[in-house]
């Protein structure tokens, strides 16, 4: 009697408290990196004491060579890192989009089979992955030197899946009447899918893009396992080699500078993805469309 | 006139034949040449040999030739020696690690999905967020905040404590990391499991006379278990993997994870690459379970898609 009589009489306590641990949740998640933010800002050395507002982290001058723009370790390791994800992003998402159209519309053994391939990196530890890499430029594919050669193709293979997923959802959605209705009024295969097919796709290919080059820029393990020396070393490698060697403020900027870029690419991706939702009549907020791509 | 429209048909369907297969073509090969041959390579160098004189990892390609001994040694040192350790030590973080994801994660999804109201966006902005930045910022962020003297140690100062040595060797330290590290990853999907269920359902509960409490543990936690598990395994895959949290937290024997020896044998020697592919091989079959079902999962995903 007395507990479901409790429940109806304040129906938000439950909500209260949950309200309570998802923002104590979301503080505790953000406070951290709230804190390694506000001290590449420091006009200073140290990483807990605050000793004012400065930019030299950031930029400084050439002289000092202290700053992500003007030391040769950091400035390298943005090189680095931008270079390969567009290099990714380039070779990646087309070869991609081309295997989710393949893989959507190829009946038989050898399509179940080739899409299980497809399935496999996605499932695969990146460890098992570096590791199998490693293993065959060192010993099979040598003509293979590690560095930016080896970590592109590294980064190529683990994002290939990802945006065969992201193409497919949408190839499902549109089905195959606009593509038939135009073979229909006369189109070659090929008219039909570059003058049907990909215009309606290509929100889908936007985001594919822009994801891609996201996931490149933030890898770690096939980034570290396959580079070769100083200068193949990227943002996430420099930060886990430098982190625990107590390093000046300009490694927070570095970290800093990697996060507004990912969060560049993935609001370029959000928006591709709203206006494919918008066209196919979904109402979806882009926030809503940003955590449906990130599952 | 007939006859030519059928030549014409069957010519455009012998082309479809091919077109399809010819899409997939590119990629297919890339993976197999990038990601099924260097898999096998794993094998071919846990069951090579090691060169004596240049005293390095020589692969055997050929099964009819191999080796199995390096193997089995891993399997010895598993089961009775230095190895066991770490796996059970691996397994035992992985396990506490999930668990305080899923204890943590499960009201946040909960809430977000369900009971935030008219700031939901602003909610779920705020869940994203951390996937937006990079694993290594998030653990770095956590060494500037616990190295010695620095923001916790002053917090334990101000109240007279005497703070304990953070990076160096303790356990919760590491599965805090973990926890951190991985949990936004276990929320998304528990969300998106959270938010399909049908208020109608939880409705129907409550005017049959359920209690909050029981419509919470026999429906609605019922209803979301498949995002339970598909969390569970996609945090758990990259947790078995893992060897930079450990190594960034602490960097202690104390605390070295079965990926720390991979990373130890194949990034670190030259010689023992023989025992890396055979730790990793161990690993994945740690790991198997896990795979084929996030494989089947996703699989299922797409034929629903599909249809």
């Amino acid at each position: 009697m007395s507990s479901p009589g409790k429940g109806k009489a304040n129906p938000w306590a439950g909500s209260r408290l949950l309200a309570l641990t998802t923002s104590a949740y979301i503080l505790w998640s953000l406070i951290p990196v709230a804190i390694a933010i506000t001290f590449s800002f420091n006009d200073g050395r140290s990483r807990s004491a605050w000793q004012g507002f400065s930019t030299r982290w950031y930029v400084g001058t050439r002289e000092a060579a202290e700053s992500v723009l003007f030391d040769p370790s950091l400035r390298s390791a943005l090189n680095q890192s931008i270079k390969l994800a567009i290099l990714t992003m380039l070779v990646a998402t087309p070869i991609g989009v081309a295997l989710a159209i393949g893989l959507a519309r190829w009946r038989g053994r050898l399509a179940k089979a080739s899409n299980f391939l497809m399935l496999f990196p996605l499932v695969t530890p990146e460890l098992v992955m570096g590791v199998a890499l490693f293993l065959v430029f060192a010993n099979l594919y040598d003509f293979v030197s590690f560095g930016t050669l080896a970590q592109f193709l590294g980064h190529v293979t683990f994002s290939i899946s990802f945006v065969v997923i992201i193409v497919r959802g949408r190839l499902f959605a549109i089905g195959r009447d606009y593509e038939e209705a135009a073979m229909d009024l006369g189109a070659t295969p090929f008219e039909a899918m570059r003058r049907v097919l990909l215009p309606l796709l290509s929100p889908a290919i936007l985001a594919s893009f822009a994801i891609v080059f996201a996931l490149s820029i933030d890898d770690f393990v096939i980034s570290q396992f396959l580079s070769g020396g100083a200068s193949s070393i990227t943002i996430p490698v420099r930060l886990y080699a430098g982190a625990r060697l107590a390093p000046p403020p300009s490694l927070n900027a570095l970290a800093t500078v990697l996060m507004l870029i990912t969060i560049l690419a993935i609001v370029l991706a959000g928006l591709a993805f709203r206006a494919w939702k918008k066209r196919s009549g979904g109402d979806e907020s882009t926030i809503e469309s940003l955590a449906s791509f990130e599952m | 006139m007939p006859t030519n429209l059928q030549a014409g048909e069957s010519d455009a369907v012998g082309q479809r034949r091919w077109v399809w297969p010819g899409f997939a073509l590119p990629g297919v090969v890339w993976l197999l040449l990038l990601f099924l041959v260097p898999f096998y390579a794993i094998f071919a160098v846990a069951m090579g040999r090691t060169d004596p004189i240049f005293n390095r990892a020589v692969p055997e390609w050929n099964p009819i030739y191999w080796d199995v001994s390096a193997f089995t040694g891993v399997v010895e040192d598993l089961f009775s020696g230095q190895l066991g350790t770490i796996a059970l030590r691996t397994i035992g973080y992985v396990a506490v690690a999930s668990f305080l994801c899923l204890l943590i994660g499960y009201p946040v999804a909960y809430f977000v999905s369900r009971r935030s109201g008219k700031w939901r966006g602003l909610w779920l902005l705020a869940i994203l967020t951390p996937f937006w930045i990079n694993y290594l910022m998030r653990m770095m962020a956590w060494i500037n905040l616990l190295s010695p003297g620095a923001q916790v140690d002053q917090t334990f100062f101000l109240f007279g404590l005497d703070p304990p040595s953070w990076l160096a060797g303790q356990h919760f330290v590491v599965i805090l990391g973990l926890v951190y590290g991985y949990i936004p990853f276990l929320i998304l999907p528990l969300f998106g499991a959270l938010d399909r269920i049908d208020e109608a359902t939880l409705e129907a509960s409550k005017d049959l006379g359920a209690s909050p409490a029981r419509t919470f543990w026999r429906v609605t936690l019922p209803l979301s278990k498949q995002g339970i598990l598909a969390g569970l395994v996609i945090i758990m895959l990259p947790m078995f993997g893992d060897y930079y949290t450990p190594n960034l937290l602490s960097g202690s024997p104390r605390t070295v994870m079965m990926g720390n020896s991979i990373d130890q044998y194949i990034n670190q020697t030259t010689s023992q690459g023989g025992t890396g592919a055979a730790l990793t091989i161990v690993l994945m079959m740690f790991v198997a379970a896990l795979m084929a079902y996030y494989l089947v999962t996703i699989n299922r995903a797409t034929k629903e898609a599909r249809e």
